[in-house]
């Protein structure tokens, strides 16, 4: 039988398929942060029990630290409870960390791929749902609540019932100016925000290959913002260039061996899934959201729609409320739409990549007074290798604040937040009610729009200005 | 973890899809080092509004959440289920949840009761028009009942779930009696794969 990428890494990580239970999936690589983890430490404490696999555990701080003054003491207490808890956790149980000042300090899920830690056919957990980034190597990655980091952490295993299979084909070519996050709002839109509940998605097709590593891991950071468990694309020449040489990449015979491995993951051709949406990827235009939730975007072409033209009351009484809570009206012109903070930065938009996007945009010109405007890389190599190549003056000139990385006012647990009532265009992957301050007001766009709609002051397009 | 055979007790009516856990426990209650301690940021923002749900009398004894499709979507927070249940709910019915939310609440012992649409608007309609009406979530007959109204509608939940649910059992002491397969599958990982070892800590 034709097997799919899915099946083929599923099947070589069930360790046990006792009858009546769900299978025991072997984990690759757990990846470690301060906010979901201290319960699951101290459960395994009080239970008597050890990490099992420190080696294939690795930690570091992203959702709660701060982004300026790292100099001084963490002023939040609890975040610095909580950090400081992550210290003695990995210290007593022998986990490698990556604190704080140190340059593999960053996002989790920037951190992962940078290091060589995610690579094709592994299977990687993380108390984040933002965990399918890692996908994009052709992984099986998903996001886990803390009683399931106490379980990883004490067996290195999950018990998982299979989720379905479902692919989603993006045909054509992305249009100039097109980005991968447009083109994954796109594919929510299309999906809807429980569209992928149960399913692990695979993306392919034309548009997807042609996209490089940054773009496919945007895409598959946002797999859990249609409901999907996971979201996966198949490893090829561009996922093995990236990888190659990288910290702990495989090497020498070990890498040869690795890449005989990783060419057979692909989905064979033939093979079926339980369902399947197609995507004309010339037809996407730059997205943004209207709504509180990431399936409500439009494209920037066009207006805040009318809820009454949505085809199920309960649709209608969610964008309703959406409405009401984004302070806009049916109608208005999504280019008439004024911010007040622009967000360029977490797992989903923070790389090297995005910010040289935005920085090409801003250059030479100014935020408009009336906008605050933040870039906060996805890690502190990141923003090493940014300012190495002057992106950071470019950014500064323009009157962006440069920032020290984590996960910042994506959910705004550090201080980077929004005021009640302010209006943000956030490079992030999240626009629910409050998720960047209660009573803040997010619409998901992409680096290049962020960067423009901040010289601008309203939603706009680079080349418009 | 105590089992949870029948749960009996008011209901709380939240006649909303897609509410995500952002919004069951806000972030800025996530930077707890504790299990407990999140009854008072349960829905915090919505709660500001007097005529949420939660505000209405009877509401702080409520054991059973009724919502909409799609419940407990977004973060991974386990957060989230902690404070429904710090609240006093041990069941949320519901025509999906989130798959994370839905895993977190079977390893934490709260109820995720999946019924169809039809069900989920007849449960609805029968708590407004008596929000003060007793349901019976009955975990062992995989149902919910709303006696006065003569309602008694079915609802999914894996067996492997529900004899967890009703047994109280710890899911790592189960995974460990197969302690002897784990190290055999340890044994033949590729070479190639990642670790940290000899990396420090």
């Amino acid at each position: 039988m034709a097997g799919r990428l899915f099946d083929k890494i599923w099947d070589r990580h069930l360790v046990a398929s006792p009858a009546g239970e769900p299978p025991l999936l072997y984990i690759d690589m757990h990846l470690v942060h301060e906010v979901t983890s201290p319960q699951a430490f101290e459960g395994i404490e009080l239970a008597g029990r050890k990490v099992r696999r420190p080696d294939l555990t690795v930690a570091t701080m992203d959702h709660d630290v701060p982004t300026v003054g790292l100099d001084k003491p963490i002023a939040d207490p609890l975040a610095a409870e909580q950090i400081a808890r992550l210290r003695r956790n990995a210290q007593v149980h022998g986990v490698t960390l990556y604190p704080l000042g140190s340059i593999e300090q960053g996002i989790v899920h920037v951190i992962g791929p940078q290091l060589g830690l995610t690579q094709p056919g592994m299977t990687i957990v993380c108390g984040d749902s933002h965990t399918s980034t890692h996908g994009a190597f052709g992984t099986l990655a998903f996001g886990i609540g803390t009683s399931e980091v106490e379980h990883v952490l004490a067996t290195q295993t999950l018990r998982q019932a299979k989720p379905q299979a479902m692919a989603v084909t993006v045909d054509g070519e992305l249009g100039p100016g097109i980005t991968a996050k447009d083109l994954v709002l796109g594919i929510i839109r299309a999906l809807g925000t429980g569209g992928g509940v149960g399913s692990v998605i695979e993306y392919r097709g034309p548009a997807v290959r042609a996209l490089s590593m940054q773009g496919r891991m945007t895409v598959c950071n946002m797999s859990i913002e249609g409901g999907a468990r996971a979201g996966m694309i198949a490893p090829d020449d561009t996922t093995f260039a990236f990888l190659e040489g990288r910290p702990h990449s495989p090497q020498g015979k070990l890498w040869e061996q690795a890449l005989d491995d990783w060419r057979g993951l692909a989905t064979d051709p033939g093979a079926e899934f339980d369902r399947e949406i197609r995507v004309d990827a010339s037809a996407l235009r730059p997205a943004v959201t209207w709504g509180t939730n990431p399936a409500q975007s439009v494209t920037i072409d066009d207006v805040v729609p009318d809820p009454g033209s949505l085809s199920t009351p309960a649709l209608r009484q969610a964008a309703e409320r959406a409405l009401a809570y984004m302070d806009l009206r049916p109608g208005t012109a999504i280019r008439d739409i004024g911010v007040d903070a622009v967000f360029i930065g977490s797992c989903t938009n923070g790389r090297l990549e995005d910010l040289r996007a935005a920085a090409e945009v801003v250059r030479g010109r100014k935020v408009s007074p009336r906008v605050r405007a933040l870039v906060v890389p996805g890690s502190a190599r990141v923003k090493a290798e940014a300012e190495a190549e002057g992106l950071d003056r470019v950014l500064t000139d323009a009157g962006f604040e440069w920032r020290s990385a984590g996960c910042s006012m994506c959910l705004g647990m550090n201080g980077d937040i929004l005021a009640p009532g302010e209006r943000s265009a956030s490079t992030s992957n999240r626009n629910f009610e409050g998720r960047q301050g209660p009573g803040g007001r997010t619409h998901l766009v992409s680096p290049a729009v962020a960067a423009a709609t901040a010289v601008a002051g309203h939603f706009t397009l680079p080349g418009d200005l | 973890m105590p089992g949870v055979q029948r749960i009996a007790g008011r209901a709380v009516a939240l006649d909303r899809r897609d509410v995500d856990t952002d919004q069951i426990i806000p972030a800025s209650w996530l930077k707890r080092v504790e299990r407990t301690g999140f009854a008072a940021g349960l829905f915090g923002a919505w709660r500001a509004d007097p005529g949420f749900v939660l505000n209405r009398p009877g509401a702080a004894e409520a054991r059973v959440l009724v919502a909409g499709s799609n419940f407990g979507c977004g973060s991974s927070r386990e957060h989230a289920v902690w404070a429904l249940q710090d609240f006093g709910f041990q069941a949320v019915v519901a025509p999906s949840f989130g798959d994370i939310f839905r895993n977190n609440s079977v390893a934490a012992g709260l109820v995720p009761a999946v019924v169809s649409e039809p069900s989920a608007a007849r449960l609805f309609a029968a708590l407004a028009a008596d929000p003060d009406a007793e349901v019976v979530v009955d975990v062992a007959a995989r149902t919910v009942a709303i006696g006065s109204a003569r309602l008694l509608e079915p609802f999914e939940l894996a067996d492997y779930a529900r004899w967890r649910l009703l047994e109280g059992l710890d899911d790592i002491a189960l995974t460990l009696r197969h302690e002897q397969e784990i190290s055999a599958f340890e044994a033949a990982r590729p070479a190639w794969l990642p670790s940290l070892a000899g990396r420090g800590g």
